[in-house]
């Protein structure tokens, strides 16, 4: 019988295996970042351990960096990390993209655009959207600072093996639909414990038709699903993505790669443990009206009431999160209007989500009241919008351009939402207080984030791209 | 890490589903660069009012829940960040255990490696629990060993956990130190590769 993508990058990865036990696996990839790492390598010096392969291991810092003024950080504890992570570097020979590395951004935006990431590789990062780097066929799942320092140990980690799932996505996008909608559309669908335990594997003809950043997003959110990884059978998509960059084999010893990554695409004859399906022409722009990401409803549609919870544990989900939120059941989405706009984070802020959110705001002006922020999920797409010329376009529509980093997605750094008011946000929860204490936010696509911040409300963009292309 | 083999307390009753772990522990305290002292920001958004007074209206606020050492909660504990920190901040502030009907994957694994053992228990004995955790304080005695829930009755409940892992925490168990041991493994994989 033939086996899924998820079996084969499993089964290549087996360092030692016993029954009873989790299998011991090896890690092909470490991404670090400053936050969940300095209790890993103090562990590792407390304990006399090295980092048994500095060579698989690559480090950026992103959550804690301001967005302006990154040369004079005046937040002296997140600066403290920081620096911690340039010593730990330093001391275990780690190669570090630093604030003044023009390879610096978010760590789930580095690693493919650096071409570290590619198919087949098993990948950790101590950051639960590792999951992003599934788009390109690796096997790529979130742990813990504990697991970190085991893994810069010995790079490997005991894993049960999980269980499969499919999440077949039929049909083809409607205009105005994108990625994140698809994404949203399945955990408001199927909720945000359907992947619990699973590896998803995203196929379909609507998924073979996406660009990889695409893919980047909807496979980050897998982890809004419940899910330990999502990912995707690699193909000509991926390949021509990552020819020519850097870390990966060029010219001829490329095309030997390629057909070898060609291998690990999912057999025919393969079965899941699970399946889910869901038709991408059904889907409508999505925008989430509570505080998880599966509280979501399409554009056209309203607010919800706790009558509408299936179990009582829903229902009381509801009225917590219409308490948080300050919203009436009823509402209509379109008529909840916002101060505040962030088009940014590892699921939302490669250069593609940059040109649709500017081709939509070319020639028009962020709403008064409305404060509006991109911030580009690396530096080399930050240079690239502005080679592009997009930094111009969302400069002059209004918004504030900034360098590189997580960003308001978390609100560890100066960008935040004040208490109580209402952001359209491109990142990927909608938690109490994410974007700051008591702010309320509404995940969306790009260009509906785009679209709010012209409105000051939220808007069906299919609506009016086709009044004003009328 | 710590090893833990029986345990008796008191039960703090969070109703809430969906707890992620960025209200466990709000990402302003994640600038730290240790692991210790965490337990004074555990739920401080909801703990805690803007005056920095304690929030009455909160579960771990009211006086019959102070103290306590067993967490219990409703579907999808620890769901969201992967910020190792939560149960850092859990067992900080006492928790000793955390039961729910069904946790977040990283948190489950990340409480395991601190010494925090979390089950997962039926849904409706966890909302009997949670019902009763509103008004009373009451007692579990939870033995790893046999894998048993004892409540004041004396009706004792099982629990499922993976063999592996109760090894690790009955015996306190060095994970690193453990996995070093397969070292030509790891290095016959490296040269096969
Ligand atoms: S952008 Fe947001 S979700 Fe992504 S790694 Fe940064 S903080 Fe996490």
């Amino acid at each position: 019988m033939g086996k899924t993508i998820i079996e084969k990058i499993w089964d290549r990865h087996m360092v030692y295996q016993e029954e009873g036990k989790p299998d011991l696996m090896y890690i092909d990839l470490h991404l670090v970042h400053e936050v969940t790492s300095p209790q890993a390598f103090e562990g590792l010096r407390l304990a006399g351990r090295n980092v048994r392969r500095p060579d698989l291991t690559y480090a950026t810092m992103d959550h804690n960096v301001p967005t302006k003024d990154r040369e004079s950080i005046t937040d002296i504890i997140a600066k403290k990390q920081m620096d911690v992570l340039v010593d730990n570097c330093k001391d275990f020979g780690v190669e570090l993209a630093g604030l003044d590395s023009p390879n610096n951004g978010i760590v789930h935006i580095i690693g493919p655009e650096l071409g570290l990431t590619q198919p087949g590789k098993t990948i950790v990062c101590g950051d639960s959207h590792t999951s992003t780097h599934g788009a390109f066929g690796a096997l790529a799942f979130g742990i813990g600072t504990s697991e970190v320092e085991h893994v810069l140990a010995a790079q490997s980690l005991w894993q049960n093996r999980p269980q499969t799932m499919e999440v077949r996505i039929d049909g083809r996008l409607s205009p105005g639909v994108s990625a994140k909608d698809i994404i949203l559309a399945l955990i408001a669908k199927y909720g945000v414990n359907f992947g619990s335990g699973h590896v998803v594997e995203y196929r379909g003809e609507a998924i073979r038709g996406l660009t990889m950043e695409e893919r980047m997003t909807i496979c980050n959110m897998s982890i809004e699903g419940g899910a330990r990884a999502g990912l995707i059978s690699p193909d000509q998509v991926t390949f021509d993505y990552l020819e020519g960059r850097p870390n990966v084999e060029q010219g001829e010893a490329y095309q030997e790669q390629v057909e070898a990554w060609k291998e690990l695409a999912t057999d025919a004859d393969a079965t899941f443990d699970s399946t889910l399906v869901l038709d991408a022409s059904d889907v409508k722009p999505m925008i989430t009206w509570g505080t998880n990401p599966g509280q979501g409803v399409a554009i056209d549609g309203e607010v919800p009431s706790p009558e509408d919870g299936k179990t009582g544990a829903e229902q009381r989900g509801i009225q917590q999160s219409l308490d948080y939120m300050a919203l009436t059941p009823g509402t209509k989405m379109t008529d909840i209007s916002i101060e505040h706009v962030f088009l940014g984070s590892c699921t939302n802020a490669r250069i593609s989500d940059l040109r649709e959110a500017a081709k939509y705001l070319k020639g028009k002006k962020v709403a008064p009241g409305v404060r509006a922020l991109v911030v580009p999920g690396s530096m080399q797409v930050k240079r690239q919008a502005e080679d592009e010329g997009l930094a111009e376009v969302f400069i002059d529509a209004g918004f504030d351009w900034r360098a590189a980093g997580c960003s308001m997605c978390l609100g560890m750094n100066p960008d935040q939402v004040p208490e109580g008011e209402r952001c359209a946000s491109t990142s990927n929860r909608n938690f109490e207080g994410r974007q700051g204490k008591g702010a309320r936010t509404h995940l969306m696509s790009p260009i509906m984030a785009a679209a709010a911040a012209v409105h000051g409300r939220f808007v069906d963009v299919r609506e009016v791209e086709a009044q004003e292309h009328a | 890490m710590e090893a833990f083999r029986e345990h008796q307390g008191s039960v703090a009753a969070l109703p809430y589903v969906n707890v992620d772990t960025d209200q466990i522990i709000p990402k302003q305290f994640l600038k730290r660069v240790e692991r210790t002292g965490f337990g004074q920001f555990l739920f401080f958004n909801w703990r805690f009012l803007d005056d920095n007074r304690e929030n009455p209206d909160f579960p771990l606020n009211q006086p019959h829940m102070k103290g306590a050492s067993i967490l219990i909660s409703d579907h999808n504990f620890g769901c969201g960040s992967s910020r190792e920190h939560a149960a850092w901040a859990l067992k900080d502030y006492g928790f000793q255990v955390v039961i729910a009907p069904s946790f977040g994957d990283i948190f489950y694994n990340n409480s395991f490696k601190n010494g925090l053992l979390p089950l997962r228990m039926p849904e409706t004995l966890v909302q009997s629990w949670l019902e009763k955790g509103q008004s009373h304080s009451f007692q579990l005695h939870v033995n790893l060993q046999e894998q048993t829930v004892t409540d004041e009755s004396g009706a004792i409940h099982t629990f499922e956990i993976d063999p592996y892992w109760k090894n690790m925490l009955v015996y306190g168990l060095d994970e690193i130190g453990v996995t070093l041991q397969y070292e030509d493994y790891i290095r016959a994989y490296e040269k096969a590769e």
